[in-house]
């Protein structure tokens, strides 16, 4: 942990040094999510509901991805971005340094940039969780604490996954942003609303359902059940494959000439 | 039963004391997507992809002992930096066994890795934006060195690398010379037993080529160092390697010194790199 402390002040240093060029990154996150939120806000001056959600509720559905998404960005960043890891030999260093390997991916990078878009997700909770129309109580916010973690792991998973595949290859990678910049946009809105196929994926095959929709029921008091509320804990089992693929795709590992 | 296997072990144990690096029948094969140039054969390799085979290691077996200086020489693409890449852990041959330290490198790695320093002359191993000094600090904490110890060592690369006046700036704003003797300190930080050269003098002037060269030596001499260096600079084995290994097209062709290199050129006057040149065509490389 001190150690990831220290890679953290380095990383701080070094963006010190652009200054300007990390205000204007922090402000265009912050704006290309506002955009979203605009997309909302007039799509409900229009309907008033989506599905029998509300536009508050909707709003807490969109908080919960975003922030789960833009942590996982902030944090695990370096695997999002292991095919230039790979490609510009950074990871024939990281093996050979004494360190866990993924600890060091973790170090690689830590996207601050994104802190923009993490505030942009705060000012929508302070919005969303008064009007939403839920009792909130200790368990309850305790159960979006978990939503939200759960659902950064979900999505840092999804980078482990992608950075595995990059042992295989490095070209035609993009379709892997179906399921994370895909599945963010998709979060906008209770997962529920896309028909039941889709919520069998979202459940079953990448987890979202888990973080984003089931708790999210119990909140708004749709179902009863408290369990629903640590279903975020379940969808953690998620990384578990990933890291095996990754682990797998290390042994495949080609590195780069020089 | 049981002390006759104990006594085996201590004796291998000691013959790997004495034989730093062993490397048996080593292969490595690397698959290389073909295709033909022009837009029809890249349509085309999208369904049907032709793959090549290319034995970057082709039974590699050599043994270097604590201490030595040793040349690893070849023509481009001859295997050399894969045989580094597989001494040092990063790459998992197929076929084969190699032990450093009595180790194998692939599957105790991170033990392993403790005992190593490697130099890619093409790869910086520092922050670009931030002081020499603080990617030694975060590298000392990597490594866990103790306080007295770095202290020690950063005293003594400093004095020898003349490092006194460049470790305050940034890595970007260093001239490739300075930033060359920065990344030699760097992985030597944790005082290995073994370094691993790949090309440490590309693109330096003559200046920096002596330094380099100079501090090699002296680490070799002082500190016992296994140094493993890969170059295409005959000046630097010449300078530098007591023996040289030549490998091409995944075989080692030679293992020997200087002069078996020098006999194997016919022309007495010619220079070293005529010479590396015959010795390669000799060899047909």
């Amino acid at each position: 942990m001190k150690l990831y402390w220290k890679h953290l002040q380095m990383h701080l240093q070094s963006m010190m040094q652009y200054k300007t060029s990390f205000f204007l990154t922090a402000l265009g996150q912050f704006l290309v999510s506002f955009n979203v939120f605009l997309g909302i806000y007039f799509m409900f001056q229009r309907f008033h509901q989506v599905a029998g959600f509300t536009y508050s509720q909707c709003l807490l559905c969109f908080a919960v991805t975003l922030s789960s998404f833009t942590l996982a960005e902030v944090f695990f960043r370096g695997f999002d971005t292991f095919a230039s890891c790979i490609a510009n030999g950074e990871f024939d260093r990281i093996l050979v340094r004494p360190r866990g390997l993924v600890f060091q991916v973790i170090c690689k990078k830590v996207e601050l940039t994104r802190l923009g878009k993490l505030l942009q997700a705060l000012v929508i909770f302070c919005y969303a969780v008064p009007n939403c129309g839920v009792e909130w109580n200790g368990i309850k916010i305790l159960g979006l604490v978990l939503m939200v973690l759960g659902g950064t792991v979900v999505f840092a998973s999804l980078f482990v996954l992608y950075a595995g595949i990059c042992f295989f290859t490095l070209e035609g990678l993009e379709f892997m942003n179906v399921f994370t910049d895909g599945a963010k946009e998709f979060g906008k809105y209770p997962l529920g609303i896309y028909g039941k196929h889709i919520l069998v994926i979202c459940t079953f095959l990448v987890p979202y359902a888990l973080f984003q929709y089931y708790p999210f029921l119990y909140l708004i008091g749709q179902r009863s059940e408290a369990g629903f509320l640590f279903l975020p804990l379940l969808s953690c089992l998620f990384s578990i494959p990933c890291y095996l693929f990754w682990r797998w795709g290390l042994r495949h590992y080609q590195s780069t000439g020089s | 039963m049981g002390v006759c296997r104990d006594g085996a072990e201590n004796r291998l144990e000691e013959w790997g004391k004495l034989k730093m690096i062993q490397v048996e029948h080593l292969t490595k094969t690397f698959r290389v997507a073909k295709r033909r140039a022009g837009f029809r054969s890249a349509f085309r390799a999208l369904w049907s992809r032709q793959y090549e085979e290319i034995r970057a290691l082709d039974d590699i077996s050599f043994t270097i002992r604590d201490g030595e200086m040793v040349g690893y020489m070849g023509p481009n693409g001859a295997g050399k930096s894969s045989t580094i890449k597989v001494l040092s852990g990063i790459l998992t041959p197929e076929g084969g066994t190699c032990r450093v330290n009595g180790r194998i490198p692939w599957k105790e790695r991170k033990e392993h890795v403790k005992h190593i320093g490697v130099v890619f002359g093409q790869r910086s191993q520092l922050w670009w934006d931030v002081p020499v000094m603080d990617s030694f600090f975060l590298l000392k904490d990597i490594y866990s060195v103790p306080d007295a110890v770095f202290r020690e060592t950063c005293t003594e690369l400093t004095e020898l690398l003349s490092l006194e006046e460049i470790l305050k700036t940034p890595a970007r704003q260093l001239s490739l010379g300075q930033r060359m003797r920065c990344e030699i300190a760097a992985s030597l930080l944790h005082r290995p037993d073994i370094l691993f050269l790949d090309e440490p003098t590309i693109g330096l002037d003559a200046v920096s080529k002596l330094a380099v060269r100079e501090f090699i030596k002296k680490l070799n001499h002082e500190h016992k160092t296994t140094v493993i260096l890969t170059t295409h600079d005959m000046q630097d084995i010449e300078a530098l390697a007591s023996r040289i290994i030549l490998i091409g097209k995944g075989r080692v062709l030679m293992d020997g010194t200087l002069s078996d290199v020098r006999a194997c050129a016919k022309d007495a006057g010619a220079s070293l790199d005529e010479m590396a040149a015959a010795l390669y065509r000799a060899y047909e490389v």
